[in-house]
């Protein structure tokens, strides 16, 4: 099993190596998709990791994703342009009947479909899900959405988008998280019949938009599982999230790690490396021990998820200390190379500014704290 | 057609290596060991003559246990399966060649390819060793190969100094790799999960029954010396010329 981390790894490496800094600064400068890269990934079957042998996939645990991930980010990379295929997958493969998987997993892992786009959040239903208001209705044969969704990422380069709306209205059901379903929504059909897609622009180059839905068609076999469990098969893949994406948090730690320590060991002020300062090297010690404790916490929850044993505190822990770590080892690569940490050569702000988002998307740091207090250790609820 | 790729792990050349206390080898620990990137070039030209003409690429490794790393890694990017002769020993290139072409004349090839020389020594001796110990044509440095499997010839490009030669060569032969050669693949993430699969068999060095005394021994490896300070001369141009002038003159001596 370690071999297969190892050869992994290396293996990132090898396919991250053609797609050096340089092409990650221009698209980030151009705000452009990194198809290549992408597609890459894709025909080398990483993106397809997670999905079972039977359907074409490698059927590697969380573990082995989340390597990979971490994998792309530490070469200095964004992996944020691919891995919801990781994640949004996992739904499909735990509550999707016998036929959706048939035709849509082979497909992925095939790299002929790309279902990498997650609509969740609204402009009143950001942190608080449950509060959601597009809604789809029950008519002959399919399901009518109406409503908007905000910050839905990939849309532009995806074929499916895997959608969560309100099929029983609030007032009807006894519990808020009640009600809710999910559906596959075929974003080629449903554009230009309902489907309005607005890009927003954010500070970095991440591929995320506003939409609207105004009476979408969605055909009734495009319901993922029950009708109202909704909230259920989106929270089961959030742990799958965590997991991935502390992966990612632990490779930007790892990429400003060893950036930080390249650089203060080349750079000569007062006659001496910067580095000889203790100022100056006692941070990245330390970052590096966060880094290193996150990635101990990512692990276990990655093991724990593998061999199917609870690991909802597991994967919230490693998602907070590995977003806590990411960042305070980006602060202290931007500290350490002083005035060039802001010059977009070195490509230290603009991971600085991909690291960020982890802090807040896909949950945010509070969120996280809020579920430990009240699931781990028995504080009241306090939203 | 069957081709032998002979592979060697080297240190990655971008680790910083640090000579052993007792001067005749490097510390071994804490080092990133990575294929010769020479014989990647080879494997990839391998596999490519596979793709096209059908056959087997099996990649014969000599070393010590942690060269099963580069063994893998040459099996993930396609190599149908291994052989790898294990010594703890340091094996200088004439006993490397020795032990290789034994594993190689034993194996049965239409084709052996390596790299035109390991990142680590620079000895470049292995592959021509090997033709010689085999009996063979060789042609080093090569740039382009092809295949005329209905003539039975290969034709290769070598590069020379400022100029390309062309060869033509019957087979079975030895062809060594120069960078250019092709840009070789990265591992699929199948093919990783493949490799672990794939036949590896083990040869013990002592089994082979050779006789590998070294005609090479190490006397000592030093590190280069430090680079002295460099002076920098300052003020008006036209003093600072010719006080550059003079140092050249009469301190570096070059003019
Ligand atoms: C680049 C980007 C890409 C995204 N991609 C997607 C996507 O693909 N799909 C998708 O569905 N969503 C996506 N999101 C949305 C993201 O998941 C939300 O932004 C996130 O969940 C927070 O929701 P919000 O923005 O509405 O913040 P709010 O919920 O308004 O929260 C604002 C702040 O208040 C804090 N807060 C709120 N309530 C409490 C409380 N009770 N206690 C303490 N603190 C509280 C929050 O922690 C946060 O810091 C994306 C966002 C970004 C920025």
């Amino acid at each position: 099993m370690n071999n297969l981390l190892k050869d992994l790894r290396q293996g990132i490496r090898d396919l991250c190596a053609r797609f050096p800094a340089p092409y990650w600064r221009t698209l980030d400068h151009e705000r452009q998709y990194p198809d290549a890269f992408v597609k890459a990934m894709t025909d080398a079957g990483y993106l397809a990791a997670l999905i079972p042998e039977e359907y074409g996939g490698s059927g590697l645990g969380i573990t082995e994703a989340s390597v990979i991930l971490e994998e792309v980010n530490r070469a200095g990379g964004n992996a944020a342009a691919c891995h919801a295929q990781m994640y949004t997958m996992g739904t499909v493969l735990r509550h999707g009947s016998a036929q959706q998987k048939q035709w849509l997993l082979p497909a992925v892992a095939r790299g002929e479909l790309r279902l990498q786009a997650f609509g969740v959040t609204e402009p009143d239903a950001g942190s608080d899900t449950t509060h959601l208001t597009t809604t789809a209705t029950r008519q002959e044969g399919g399901y009518v959405i109406r409503g908007q969704k905000i910050f839905i990422s990939r849309v532009q380069h995806s074929d499916y988008l895997l959608l969560l709306a309100r099929t029983t209205p609030i007032a009807e059901v006894t519990r808020r998280s009640q009600g809710l379903s999910v559906f596959l929504v075929n974003l080629h059909d449903a554009l230009g019949h309902g489907l309005t897609v607005t890009p927003i622009d954010t500070m970095m180059n991440h591929e995320t938009n506003a939409l609207f839905f105004d009476e979408v068609w969605v055909p009734a076999e495009n319901l993922i599982g029950q009708e109202g469990e909704g909230f259920r098969y989106i929270l089961d893949g959030m742990n799958a999230e965590r997991i991935l994406i502390a992966g990612e948090c632990i490779g930007d730690g790892e990429f400003f790690i060893e950036a930080a320590t390249h650089y203060a060991n080349d750079r000569v002020v007062f006659d001496r490396p910067i580095g000889k300062n203790q100022g100056v090297q006692f941070p990245i010690a330390r970052a590096y021990a966060q880094i290193r404790a996150a990635d101990l916490m990512r692990f276990e929850a990655a093991r724990r998820f593998d061999q199917d044993q609870s690991c909802g505190e597991e994967a919230n822990l490693a998602k907070l200390l590995a977003a806590d770590a990411s960042w305070e080892a980006a602060n202290v690569a931007v500290q350490v190379h002083g005035g060039y940490g802001f010059a977009a050569e070195y490509d230290i702000e603009r991971k600085f500014r991909e690291t960020r988002l982890f802090q807040v998307a896909p949950i945010s740091t509070n969120l996280i704290l809020a579920f430990v207090a009240e699931h781990v250790l028995g504080l009241p609820r306090s939203y | 057609m069957k081709i032998l790729v002979t592979v060697k792990q080297v240190p990655d050349t971008a680790t910083k290596i640090q000579i052993r206390a007792d001067g005749q080898g490097i510390q071994e620990d804490g080092i990133k060991w990575v294929i010769n990137p020479y014989d990647e070039f080879a494997i990839e030209e391998a596999l490519r003559i596979k793709e096209k003409q059908g056959g087997e690429v099996v990649i014969v490794a000599l070393g010590p246990s942690r060269v099963e790393e580069a063994v893998r890694q040459s099996l993930a990017m396609g190599a149908d399966r291994a052989v790898v002769i294990s010594t703890d020993a340091a094996v200088d290139p004439a006993a490397a060649a020795t032990a290789l072409a034994a594993v190689c004349g034993e194996e049965g090839f239409d084709l052996i390819l390596t790299g035109k020389q390991a990142v680590d020594d620079d000895s470049a001796q292995v592959g021509p060793m090997i033709a010689a110990n085999l009996g063979l044509p060789q042609v080093t440095v090569v740039l382009k190969l092809e295949v005329d499997e209905a003539g039975h010839r290969l034709r290769a490009e070598r590069e020379l100094e400022g100029a390309t030669e062309i060869v033509e060569l019957p087979y079975p032969a030895v062809v060594t790799a120069q960078r250019g050669l092709n840009e070789p693949r990265y591992p699929t993430l199948p093919n990783i999960m493949k490799a672990k699969k794939k036949e590896v068999r083990r040869v013990s060095m002592d089994s082979l029954s050779l006789a590998l005394d070294p005609r090479v021994t190490v006397n000592r490896l030093f590190a280069p010396p430090e680079r002295p300070e460099p002076t920098i001369l300052s003020g008006e141009p036209e003093e600072t010329a010719k006080e550059l002038v003079r140092l050249l003159h009469s301190e570096a001596k070059v003019l």
